[in-house]
């Protein structure tokens, strides 16, 4: 156990967590509640590993990724939005859609090998003492796009006109629509980017960090925990962020924690007791909890929470938001 | 008023309007035009008809038939885009904005400048200037929820000018307001036609109409029963005529009465918003038998949260008693046990579950008791029996008891919670804006119910934005501003300049 290979660890599982939850940000900024990232992540995973496979090119599996979280967040999207169905229902189905079809057409592809997204050492900034060797050193390139994504979405967000009309369809679309601005356009292309990143999270798994394909185990929850990691965020990408590495680092940490048979000099529970680990490793999902709590009510106050809009439909003329 | 030449050419004609919504014809052939540089009032009724011929105007909806000129031109709208493009600008009653946006932000939203990055400093600028243009003060940078309804209302205003809006709509823009605040309006107002804009203008009330307008239309379900008429020399009672279809009696008869005993005590109340923020600051005041204690204040001072309060849903510091029980920081249901009524500000929300029927919502309260529930059950045929009759007492218009309360128009709905509250005789009657919304038949109906009750003995608190109400119904009057009763007196000495400037908290006197 060291503090280095934790940090590292957390850099590099935290990536996927970043890119589904900034995902769901967009998605949710402009008022659409996915809860089918686990779904688009599963297929995400499964499309990049077959394509990469069969074409024997990780970018091209990339693509394939993120286009097929994309593709199924439309089904989303023309059930909630056109449709007006809700949002909630609709999400969680879209998980079962998503990991069914996932696991059909990923039939026979667990051990087989594929190109990957290559690992990468940035120059110069690797030469930095200590931060080059955490952040810049051996790292998938993926985790890069990471660092890069974080700051760019937030820009976006807060800074841009197209991310201010976002946040105006989440919070209050009729003003938006009576300046012209198209909730529906609006809210089918964020919750198709939000499938888009879901995607990549899903490829990030199966073809860069831990290439494979593990059917379910793939993603294992990891959908859940980016849609809890957008609330503890309030749909900030930069909270977002902190909240991805810290989980990955705590994951990581209570699997490190099983290893030596002793820690300072006392003897390892975890290492003796099997049945002890079941609760370490529920401790990372348990503090998400804490903090989803401690988060929301402190947004509620600052009025930095939920847009006001998330989960409701809009038609035009109706009364109501 | 600016008496406008006959020959001065039109900005808007609008002809043989129709719009069809689901089951009722919302504009029948509906006629109106608008000068330039005139400022034309357009009065009706809720659902008369007034919104949806803007709405068709600024590209909301298409109407079925009918044409519209814009400067002689003939246009058809699709989206309201297409309306800003050709200079209209409609300042909605239920504001278009977005209340986490700052004022910049807000009035800059849907335009295709800036490109892409914000640059909000230099667009703060330009928007102070077009405020000093127009006399229209506010802070650029501040987030809309931080700003007073008037406030809200300007920003409104600005954003339909940085569009360049020659035409402005303004829906029903007093409603909201304080009276100061309607005054800046008007002042407004003149200021814009006077540098060439024209204003169409939605009220409800006569003496706005004839301080501003110079000319009046008027709406009566879907059709127009005035077309272009002068405001000047109409009487109120002409007016609500042409409204309503049939004379309106305005006061309501009020029988002296001498307040009884104390019933509702509430000392040194204090209480936060849902922001946690201090929303009631150290209240007290009390109310007899057979009295109406009137609060007058501007939306969003604390109104709600007393309100919240005083009926047990709020956590306070000081004390509620009614009749002597304490019951501040207990239950609803204790205070209902200690005979409170209340008619809540939202109808939909909290005074009624709009997807269960009449008859359920009618049993909200007294469902536990004989003869609606023995023991544990509940006895639909009762309590079919026991909405019957109050739909009747009551005049509730609906089918039948099975009704959804959603389906309701707005009076019915507070028809329905009235029957509701007040059939089980209460001592204390607590009611916020209980005729908001309503129209001129409405309205009446519900005042009457109130002081019936006070001369039944109940003590009411009602509060209310509408002055003439407050003025009309109630024995004394207490103004809230900022979370604090800033003055009382009574309703028989109150005077309407004095109550405005206590409002905008310009005043205050502690007696």
């Amino acid at each position: 156990m060291n503090l280095e290979v934790i940090l590292r660890a957390g850099l590099s599982t935290g990536t996927i967590l970043i890119f589904a939850a900034i995902g769901e940000i967009f998605a949710e900024r402009s008022g659409v509640m996915n809860l089918g990232v686990e779904g688009m992540m599963l297929i995400g995973a499964m499309a990049a590993f077959k394509v990469s496979y069969v074409t024997q090119n990780a970018w091209l599996g990339l693509l394939a990724g993120i286009l097929a979280g994309g593709i199924l967040s439309l089904a989303h999207g023309l059930v909630v939005i056109s449709l007006q169905a809700d949002q909630t229902v609709s999400g969680l189905s879209l998980t079962f859609l998503g990991t069914g079809l996932a696991l059909v057409i990923g039939e026979g592809l667990t051990g087989l090998n594929t190109p990957t997204i290559p690992t990468v050492t940035l120059p110069l900034l690797s030469k930095i003492p200590f931060i080059g060797l955490i952040f810049f050193t051996d790292f998938n390139l993926l985790v890069y796009v990471g660092y890069l994504l974080i700051p760019l979405s937030w820009y976006f967000i807060f800074k841009t006109r197209p991310g201010m009309h976002l946040r105006a369809v989440g919070e209050k679309p009729s003003a938006a629509d009576s300046l012209g601005i198209s909730v529906y356009g609006t809210r089918y292309l964020y919750t198709f980017i939000g499938g888009c990143l879901a995607g990549l999270a899903g490829a990030t798994i199966s073809i860069a960090i831990s290439p494979g394909w593990y059917s379910n185990l793939t993603t294992s929850g990891q959908g859940w925990i980016a849609i809890a990691l957008v609330i503890f965020a309030r749909w900030n990408p930069y909270t977002a962020a902190l909240g991805g590495y810290f989980f990955g680092m705590l994951r990581r940490f209570t699997l490190d924690l099983q290893g030596p048979a002793m820690i300072l000099g006392l003897r390892n529970p975890f290492f003796y007791d099997h049945n002890l680990v079941f609760f370490l490793q529920m401790v990372p999902f348990a503090l998400t909890i804490v903090a989803l709590v401690w988060g929301s009510g402190a947004a509620r106050r600052n009025r930095r929470g939920t847009p006001a809009a998330l989960g409701i439909p809009y038609v035009r003329g109706e009364r109501g938001l | 008023m600016t008496n406008l030449p006959e020959n001065t050419p039109y900005a808007v004609e609008m002809q043989d309007i129709v719009i069809r919504f689901p089951g009722v014809l919302a504009n029948d052939h509906v006629n109106f035009t608008l000068r330039k540089g005139e400022i034309h009032a357009l009065l009706g009724e809720n659902g008369a008809g007034k919104s949806t011929l803007m709405n068709v105007l600024s590209g909301m909806y298409q109407p079925e038939s009918g044409t519209i000129r814009i400067n002689g031109e003939p246009v058809s709208f699709r989206s309201p885009k297409g309306a800003i493009a050709s200079g209209i600008g409609m300042v909605h009653q239920h504001f278009m904005l977005v209340p986490t946006l700052t004022v910049t932000e807000n009035i800059l939203l849907g335009l295709n400048e800036p490109k892409f990055i914000m640059k909000l400093a230099t667009y703060d600028k330009k928007i102070q200037k077009l405020q000093e243009t127009f006399g229209l003060k506010v802070d650029p940078t501040a987030k809309i929820w931080q700003l007073s309804v008037g406030e809200q209302q300007r920003v409104e205003i600005l954003k339909t000018l940085y569009r360049g809006a020659e035409i402005l709509i303004l829906d029903e823009p007093t409603a909201v307001l304080a009276p100061q605040e309607i005054d800046e309006l008007m002042e407004t107002m003149r200021t814009l036609v006077s540098q060439g804009k024209s204003i169409i203008f939605i009220s409800h009330k006569l003496n706005e109409v004839q301080a501003v307008a110079d000319r009046l239309t008027v709406l009566r379900k879907g059709k127009a029963t005035a077309e272009g008429i002068d405001p000047q020399g109409l009487t109120r009672t002409q007016l609500a005529e042409l409204m309503v279809g049939r004379k309106v009696i305005f006061q309501v008869e009020k029988v002296e009465r001498e307040p009884g005993e104390v019933v509702l005590e509430v000392e040194n109340l204090s209480t936060t918003n849902n922001r946690g923020l201090p929303a009631v600051r150290n209240v007290s005041f009390q109310i007899q038998e057979g009295e109406i204690f009137g609060i007058a204040g501007i939306a969003g001072n604390g109104q709600s949260e007393l309100v919240e309060a005083v009926t047990g849903l709020r956590p306070i510091e000081g004390s509620v008693r009614i009749n002597g029980t304490e019951v501040g920081n207990c239950s609803p249901q204790k205070s209902i046990r200690c005979g409170l009524a209340h008619i809540p500000e939202d109808r939909t929300g909290m005074g009624t579950a709009p997807n269960l029927s009449i008859t359920k919502n009618i049993i909200m309260k007294n469902y536990a008791q004989d003869p609606i529930s023995n023991g544990w059950r509940i006895d639909y045929l009762a309590a079919h029996d026991h909405a019957a009759e109050l739909k009747e007492v009551y005049d509730i218009q609906a089918p039948t008891v099975e009704t959804m309360a959603r389906k309701l128009s707005g009076g019915n709905l507070q028809k329905l919670i009235l029957a509701r509250e007040i059939s089980g005789d209460p001592k204390l009657i607590v009611a916020m804006q209980p005729t908001r919304g309503l129209d001129v038949g409405a309205i009446e109906g519900i005042q009457r119910l109130l002081l019936e009750q006070r001369q039944k003995g109940a003590a009411i608190l009602l509060i209310s934005e509408e002055l003439e109400e407050l003025l009309m119904l109630s024995d004394r009057i207490a103004v809230i501003f900022d979370g604090e009763l800033v003055g009382e007196m009574a309703a028989s000495q109150a005077d309407l300049n004095q109550i405005g400037m206590m409002m905008t908290g310009a005043l205050r006197s502690d007696g």
